[in-house]
């Protein structure tokens, strides 16, 4: 076991799926020789060959086009979209076509491909480099979204995203990336795709992220706990279909509850959650239920993006006035 | 400096005359005999549909009327384990596939087993958003290449899809892959209301080719032995390793965009008029006739045969029950995931009849 990052889970993983199933490839735009501009894919094409690591040309919507074609002549694309930012041409292919092959067909086509993508902000990119769609690929049936937030997690859920039957957006935090190593044990177990991942038990109050805020989170817990308050740590990590039912547990034990989200705040994946809670927890909920989000507004640039983003004092500030209720 | 010549392949004048010596494939009678067979059986169904929909019993169809060369010939130059990847309005190419009357039927009339094809299995579905199946087109010839299958991916796509992005990013990516696909305008002279001189200012379709590096042709797309030698061409180029090709058949569209258009709003009957003469049908039964292949009592059978074949399917479709509740879920995820099991069972329960009145709209 070696203790690795994020971006290099990502890799062992993509290698342990090749290694596995000849089905697999990859494809998307520098994932050759260059290795991924985060280099996601290093040294693939020099294990697998130009035949299974295939440099496209500049084209997401044919990116995206080609793993479905390639996925319903049974191979196993795995598609690198190079950041969310230049993810929106492949949305049409993703709801017109790669979610609804099997229900439009009755099972005769299928689409299991994955389409990797780095996702959200915290690291000073350039223009269109750092925000946070995964609600609307939440909002597509028959789509699986997934954003790891951990060395483990990644590993485990991308062989699992790789291995299933179905379409899978597979966003990675960016800021993520090196933030920290963990122990990977490179075995091949996969991790499930309908499970949030309870990070961390609490009596007070429970923290709800996904992705980049899941650290957020965990920090804002540690300070939580400074001042005498308990708080569990939930990474929804897999938003579609979504684990509800930890949820609903959790806040049903703390009655309250913080739900953080890069994105900005109307129309995003905290709201479902909200809703979720709302109608299936509301007599357990003893304070009102609090969201931290980005703005209505465009994604600043750098200089002013840590005034954008969520971060653990905010979440914590939060879960400090839902405290203030009885 | 580059330059390129576009050619442009006919056979058949529009009142059946051969205009040279005709391919190999014209010397065989009962080839053209089943070409002209598919067309009319095409057309069959094309009325057949139409006419349900008028009636109230199919969804809004695509008719083929007057365009029916493009699909048959180029579906009868493909093997059975070649793809392929149809738009919406080339039924005559998945019937010759073996796509039947009632599958056709039955999706326009609005039920996904239609798709679900029992001759060619690994044929796509229809594409409604134009063009955007280009690239699958090229995924799946990707696929046959990296297999070394000797088999051919062939989209059919219309005049406005060529304006596309996807179409563009297919044809640039089979280019330069090499991929073994066959690229198929069918310009019928109208995306819906927009002509095709509205459409792009590139004196041909065909030369949308000429960016990518591949191949490109126009066809006389009303004369179906000329549609078929081009796809045979393009298609054997594919299977040897030559690469992709496009082809753009030159053809006219003589009904509504779909039954729900009403062409009469921007095109005038008489530009219409002056193209009947040259549809399909007409052009390939004359030859027939002139080398004393078809007679009157040929045509009168074959007509008879088909109504009655359309006619069964038509009544089949009819006497199909809609798919239960449950078939909504159970085709969306391999295995149903637990979050929309809660809202197949909501779908399936009975909604009780006791409790408040229904609000109504003020």
């Amino acid at each position: 076991m070696v203790e690795i990052t994020l971006i290099q889970a990502v890799t062992l993983a993509l290698a342990r799926a090749m290694e596995e199933d000849p089905r697999v490839l990859v494809l998307g735009e520098d994932v050759g020789a260059d290795g991924g501009v985060f280099r996601a894919t290093d040294g693939l094409l020099a294990r697998f060959g130009a035949e299974r690591v295939l440099d496209t040309p500049l084209a997401e919507a044919a990116i995206a086009g080609l793993s479905i074609g390639l996925a319903a002549q049974g191979f196993r694309p795995v598609a690198e979209i190079q950041f969310t930012g230049f993810i929106y041409p492949a949305i049409d292919q993703l709801v017109n076509h790669a979610s609804r092959l099997r229900t439009r067909t009755r099972g005769r086509i299928t689409c299991p491909m994955v389409l990797r993508s780095p996702s959200g902000g915290g690291v000073h990119a350039p223009e269109h480099h750092s925000e946070s769609p995964e609600a609307m690929f939440a909002h597509i049936p028959g789509l699986r979204v997934v954003i790891p937030s951990s060395p483990r997690r990644a590993y485990g859920m991308l062989l699992a995203a790789i291995r299933d039957a179905d379409p899978v957006v597979f966003l990675e935090p960016t800021r993520l990336y090196r933030a920290s190593r963990e122990d990977v044990a490179d075995d091949g177990a996969g991790l499930p795709l309908d499970r949030c991942f309870v990070l961390r038990e609490g009596t007070d109050t429970t923290l709800i992220a996904w992705g980049g805020m899941v650290r957020e989170a965990l920090a804002a817990a540690d300070a939580l706990a400074q001042e005498g308050v308990s708080a569990a740590v939930i990474d929804v990590a897999t938003l579609k279909p979504l684990d509800a039912e930890t949820i609903v547990a959790s806040v049903g034990k703390t009655g309250r509850c913080v739900i953080a989200q890069e994105a900005p705040l109307t129309g995003g994946f905290a709201g479902e959650i909200a809703a979720r809670l709302a109608e299936r927890g509301l007599m357990t909920l003893l304070a009102p239920i609090e969201r931290v989000a980005g703005y209505d507004t465009v994604m600043p640039l750098p200089r002013l993006e840590h005034l954008y983003l969520p971060n653990a004092a905010r979440i914590a500030a939060a879960a400090l006035r839902a405290m203030a209720y009885a | 400096m580059a330059h390129f010549d576009i050619g442009y392949r006919r056979c058949l004048a529009p009142d059946g005359r051969p205009l040279e010596a005709l391919p190999d494939l014209a010397h065989d009678a009962e080839t053209l005999i089943g070409l002209y067979r598919a067309m009319v059986r095409t057309r069959t169904f094309d009325a057949k549909a139409v006419a349900l929909q008028r009636t109230g019993r199919l969804g809004t169809f695509a008719s083929s009327l007057g365009q029916e060369a493009v699909p048959v010939g180029i579906a009868s130059a493909m093997c059975a384990e070649d793809v392929l990847l149809p738009s919406y309005r080339e039924h005559g190419a998945q019937l010759w596939r073996g796509v039947t009357p009632l599958e056709l039927f039955l999706y326009w009339g609005g039920d996904e087993r239609g798709s679900d094809f029992s001759g060619p299995r690994q044929d796509f579905p229809c594409c409604v958003p134009v063009g955007s199946h280009a690239p699958h087109a090229a995924g799946v010839a990707l696929a046959f290449k990296l297999r070394r299958e000797r088999r051919v991916a062939v989209a059919i796509f219309g005049d406005g899809a060529t304006s596309k992005g996807d179409v563009a990013e297919a044809l640039n990516i089979a280019g330069v892959w090499q991929l073994p696909a066959v690229f198929v305008v069918t310009n019928n002279q109208w995306a819906i209301s927009v002509p095709r001189r509205r459409q792009s200012a590139a004196e041909t379709l065909a030369q949308k080719a000429v960016a990518a590096g591949i191949p490109g042709e126009q066809v006389d797309g009303n004369d179906v032995i000329a549609v078929r030698q081009a796809a045979a061409a393009a298609l054997e180029r594919a299977r040897t390793g030559g690469g992709a090709s496009l082809i753009e058949a030159v053809t006219y569209r003589l009904a509504d965009h779909t039954t729900a258009d009403d062409a009469s709003r921007y095109r005038d009957d008489a530009e219409v008029s002056r193209h009947w003469p040259e549809e399909p049908l007409i052009r390939l039964r004359a030859y027939l006739a002139k080398i004393g292949r078809w007679t009157k009592d040929d045509e009168e059978r074959l007509l008879a045969a088909t109504a009655a074949e359309i006619d069964a399917a038509a009544s089949a479709y009819l006497a199909t029950e809609p798919q239960p509740p449950e078939s909504m879920f159970d085709y969306t995820f391999a295995r149903l995931p637990t979050d929309l099991s809660g809202q197949r069972a909501q779908a399936l329960a009975p909604v009780p009849a006791t409790g408040p009145e229904p609000m109504t709209a003020r």
